[in-house]
């Protein structure tokens, strides 16, 4: 193999990367990302960088001089616009194309939008730091916020918008924040520690519409007829995997880029990171998942089958593992957390902010979730294997 | 070996203590990672080397 492109150049990418010259791959290695920083760190964005409390660069993936120790040719702030996978080629915005051997894809995710509001000035979606700086901007100009979308990233903003001391409105259609993420009954914890906090929550409504003056937005109006004065908006309700380049390409496409238990897609083609949905061995079904460590996991178990070629393959089977900061609480979560399992808390107390609960769907523990008990979570964690049963 | 730890970056994700068990733990009130052995044995390297890799916050270094 001489050629490997990297498509994506952010956490899985450059993993992906790393991962290939560990293992002593020494042929050419191309990295295209749209973006133009070198590669940098998402989950730092909504918290640290967001409040101000880190420099933008802190949150970049790699000193600048390990990234020119992996000896790659970096295609920053280009885009990938087509791919062909019967010559080998991959096409870029600029017209260039670059023919590969082995691929990695690893372009994540784009936020999804509101079929209105987003032509107004005030109104942001996050998830690039470009978008981070602006929206921190934004913020320290306007004291009002509604924050669309209660799952794990509109929460956190909430939090690091209050942290600054805005007046700060949470809205979703879900009964309370985070439900569909970790149940309506953690969720409620969540939703109480907004309150704490002094968030404006507006669970179990639709927004219907925003109004603005001279282009700039000033309310967001709800199904209830009720109208929610802003100055800044922020549209958090998720993300949808970035494969319209992939179109004609004759990669199978669904939820992501469609790979097989390998997380290869095509002959050698292999997909990470939030944009993968493989069929994972142990849960029985096909998946794909928004979370930072995934994007490392995957990508050396990506970059790691493509060198070794499809016999020597070996399935990606994960424990999930995922996290949120807001205020004084880290919550991580293990294994699956479905909205329709049992909880059972095992260690520590609710009230007291500190506990781990267990999620078991027809008695079988699929997951646990810890809320400042990091120490006590990874117990549990080493009893769930991939599909998050007890062994 | 030299083993590097950036307090300030870690998110308590543990993933290097299920890497390398002998050389990282966690501080029980906020998940933080506590350095066992800032200078382990030779062998442990190919554990460490994967905590490092594996870490989700880039908060290990290691210097050979
Ligand atoms: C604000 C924020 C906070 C988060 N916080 C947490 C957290 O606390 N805990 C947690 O577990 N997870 C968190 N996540 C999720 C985590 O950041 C992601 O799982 C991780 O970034 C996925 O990495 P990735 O490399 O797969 O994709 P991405 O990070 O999305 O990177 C994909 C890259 O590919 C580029 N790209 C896309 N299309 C093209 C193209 N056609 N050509 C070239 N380049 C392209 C994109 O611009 C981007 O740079 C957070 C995410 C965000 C946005
Ligand atoms: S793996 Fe990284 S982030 Fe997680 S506890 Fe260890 S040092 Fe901290």
């Amino acid at each position: 193999m001489d050629h490997i492109v990297l498509v994506g150049a952010s956490a899985a990418g450059l993993t992906a990367a790393d991962t290939l010259r560990r293992e002593g791959f020494t042929g050419t290695l191309t990295m295209v990302g749209d973006e133009l920083q070198l590669p940098y760190d998402r989950p730092p964005l909504s918290k640290q960088v967001l409040a101000g409390d880190w420099e933008p660069h802190r949150s970049a993936l790699r000193q600048d001089t390990d990234i020119q120790r992996l000896d790659m040719n970096l295609r920053l702030g280009c885009r990938a616009t087509g791919l062909d996978t019967e010559d080998r080629v991959v096409t870029l915005a600029d017209g260039d194309r670059l023919g590969y051997d082995g691929l990695i894809i690893a372009t994540g995710l784009r936020p999804r939008r509101l079929p209105f509001g987003h032509d107004l000035a005030g109104v942001h979606v996050l998830r690039t730091l470009d978008e981070t700086l602006t929206l921190r901007a934004q913020l320290l100009a306007g004291p009002r916020v509604v924050v669309i979308g209660a799952g794990f990233l509109g929460s956190e903003i909430a939090a690091t918008a209050r942290g600054l001391g805005l007046d700060v409105t949470l809205v979703d259609v879900e009964p309370a924040p985070m439900a569909r993420q970790v149940g309506s009954w953690v969720g409620g914890l969540v939703g109480d520690m907004h309150r704490d906090h002094c968030v404006r929550l507006r669970m179990g409504r639709h927004v219907t519409g925003m109004t603005g003056q001279n282009g700039r937005v000033t309310a967001v109006t709800l199904d209830d007829g009720s109208r929610l004065p802003a100055d800044v908006v922020v549209v958090a309700i998720g993300s949808v995997p970035a494969t319209d380049w992939l179109a004609g390409s004759g990669l199978p496409l669904g939820d992501g880029v469609l790979c097989d238990r390998t997380c290869r897609a095509a002959p050698g083609v292999y997909a990470a990171g939030d944009v993968a949905n493989w069929p994972h061995p142990v849960a029985g079904r096909r998946v794909r998942l928004e979370q930072r460590t995934n994007a490392t996991q995957q990508a050396i178990t990506a970059a790691g089958n493509l060198l070794s070629g499809p016999a020597e393959a070996v399935p990606y089977a994960p424990v999930p593992f995922g996290w949120t900061d807001q205020y004084d609480a880290k919550i991580q979560t293990c294994g699956w957390c479905p909205s329709d399992a049992t909880v059972e808390v095992v260690d520590g107390d609710p009230q007291a902010r500190k506990f781990v609960a267990l999620y078991k769907v027809d008695d079988r523990v699929v997951g646990a979730l810890g809320w400042n008990s990091a120490r006590a979570l990874r117990e549990y964690r080493s009893h769930l294997t991939g599909n998050g049963a007890a062994r | 070996m030299k083993i590097l730890i950036d307090e300030g970056k870690c998110v308590g994700a543990g993933t290097c203590v299920l890497a390398a068990a002998d050389v990282f733990d966690q501080r029980d009130e906020d998940g933080i990672v506590v350095l066992l052995d800032a200078d382990p044995p030779h062998t442990s390297l190919p554990q460490v080397r994967d905590a490092a890799a594996r870490c989700p916050a880039l908060a290990i270094e290691v210097v050979e």
